[in-house]
């Protein structure tokens, strides 16, 4: 009963989803919507189960003393500070359960919870993006030797994108008369985004796309049965 | 005082900055601190997102303003609540009837919406007239998509061995993927020095004011 019926309901709940979209009439012609508008409840709850999970997880890790245990402090204070101040004065264009805290907006210039959004969380996310372009240094050190045809063509075609991107590329080939503009290394470049690059793209998404259907048929069918979990 | 705070923004921003660099030296607190303010913010960035954004529109406001036109979204709250019991390890095994809901739906729409979008729409944009076009770079351009996307499906099929001729046109297939990976990695490459840049123009910009922002 614990593993038979989770089948059953995606049998059913996944061939209503589809048998919905062939048939426009009723009852099935809103039965689509009405799923996806529950599956985006649901997911939201998933999304509150996640970051639970991660207080929990933490949590945890505090009380046992792992390693480095106090890093997770941070976390779990940073964590608490974001929901409280979220719930008690709200987002943006959203009052809190204590209103829209006026007060707090003309001394921090905007919502506490906006203010920590804006002066935090994007300079984080964003250094922490930008970090990447150092290993991505390192990495194309080892992606790019010239070992056989095919690395030498990862080469050749990151380094045409990378210059046709930059205005060294089109100083290097500036000098190039405009009837040949074609051998301009940005004219290249955008050749390459436009046709080079689309074709492997593009056999990576139908074959990614099939397997992403078999995948579904499986589920559907209750061949695939790892998302639940457990034995 | 919101001049103030607005200034005290900016350099907490930087400090947070450097703390994040501070990695690229060596592994150390002062990283490790910021790594778990961004990811205790971000968690509760989402979590209020969700709630305000996702939950509160679709579920709590169609119920408490017009609960007899709604009554049919008491269960998508109650598979909902479900999901969260699986924080309790007795019950944990109720959150499987929200999971099959939501991989049934997602199952259902990906296999209609991925034929569809992914591999029909793509199919029908590579079958076209590559003897036309306004100029010969159009038409080359035409010819390398039919033949890189039909070699490179070619490569993907390990249902035949690739010997042969087979073997032949998948290794074409190879030629293409490969360019189509460096294309990309550049393009990343170049996306990840445009936020590198952006983050010098902040520190140089809003935090020392040497240039305009």
């Amino acid at each position: 009963m614990k593993r038979q019926f989770p089948l059953v309901i995606t049998f059913v709940v996944g061939m209503l989803v589809i048998v919905s979209q062939f048939i426009p009439h009723q009852p099935f012609g809103h039965l689509s919507d009405t799923l996806e508008s529950w599956f985006l409840i649901i997911s939201g709850f998933a999304i509150l189960l996640g970051q639970l999970n991660l207080l929990k997880v933490n949590i945890i890790k505090i009380h046992r003393k792992v390693r480095n245990w106090q890093y997770y402090i941070v976390c779990v204070v940073s964590f608490v500070v974001m929901i409280t101040i979220g719930i008690l004065w709200g987002t943006q264009d959203q009052p809190g359960l204590l209103g829209q805290g006026s007060a707090l907006v003309s001394f921090f210039g905007r919502k506490p919870f906006d203010y920590i959004f804006k002066h935090f969380f994007e300079n984080l996310s964003a250094t922490m993006f930008s970090l990447l372009a150092f290993f991505m240094a390192s990495a194309s050190y080892r992606a790019f030797r010239a070992r056989n045809l095919e690395s030498s063509l990862l080469l050749i075609s990151a380094v045409l994108v990378m210059l046709g991107r930059t205005t060294i590329g089109t100083w290097l080939t500036g000098w190039i008369p405009e009837d040949l503009t074609y051998l301009h290394i940005p004219q290249i470049a955008n050749f390459i985004m436009k046709y080079l690059q689309k074709t492997g793209q593009r056999a990576i998404m139908i074959c990614a796309g099939l397997g992403i259907v078999g995948s579904s048929l499986r589920i559907i069918l209750g061949i695939e049965r790892s998302y639940l979990g457990g034995k | 005082m919101a001049l103030t705070m607005e200034r005290l923004g900016v350099w907490i921003g930087a400090a947070l900055t450097f703390a994040i660099y501070s990695f690229l030296y060596k592994d150390n607190p002062v990283y490790k601190i910021a790594e778990q303010i961004f990811v205790g913010i971000s968690a509760g960035y989402w979590f209020i997102y969700t709630i305000f954004n996702i939950l509160k529109p679709n579920l709590y406001t169609p119920l408490t303003s017009d609960f007899g036109n709604n009554t049919l979204l008491v269960l998508p709250a109650i598979l909902g609540i479900f999901m969260l019991c699986r924080l309790v390890p007795k019950i944990n095994w109720v959150s499987r009837y929200a999971i099959s809901v939501v991989v049934g739906t997602t199952a259902g729409l990906a296999l209609i919406r991925t034929l569809q979008s992914d591999v029909i729409t793509q199919m029908s944009e590579t079958i076209m007239n590559p003897f036309s076009g306004p100029n010969a770079a159009v038409i080359l351009g035409k010819w390398i998509l039919i033949i890189g996307t039909t070699t490179g499906i070619i490569y993907f099929f390990f249902s035949k061995k690739h010997t042969g001729a087979f073997g032949a046109t998948a290794k074409l297939g190879i030629v293409f993927l490969m360019i189509s990976f460096g294309a990309a990695f550049g393009y990343t490459v170049m996306a990840r020095i445009s936020l590198l840049i952006g983050r010098l123009q902040y520190l140089l910009g809003e935090w020392l004011g040497i240039i305009q922002p």
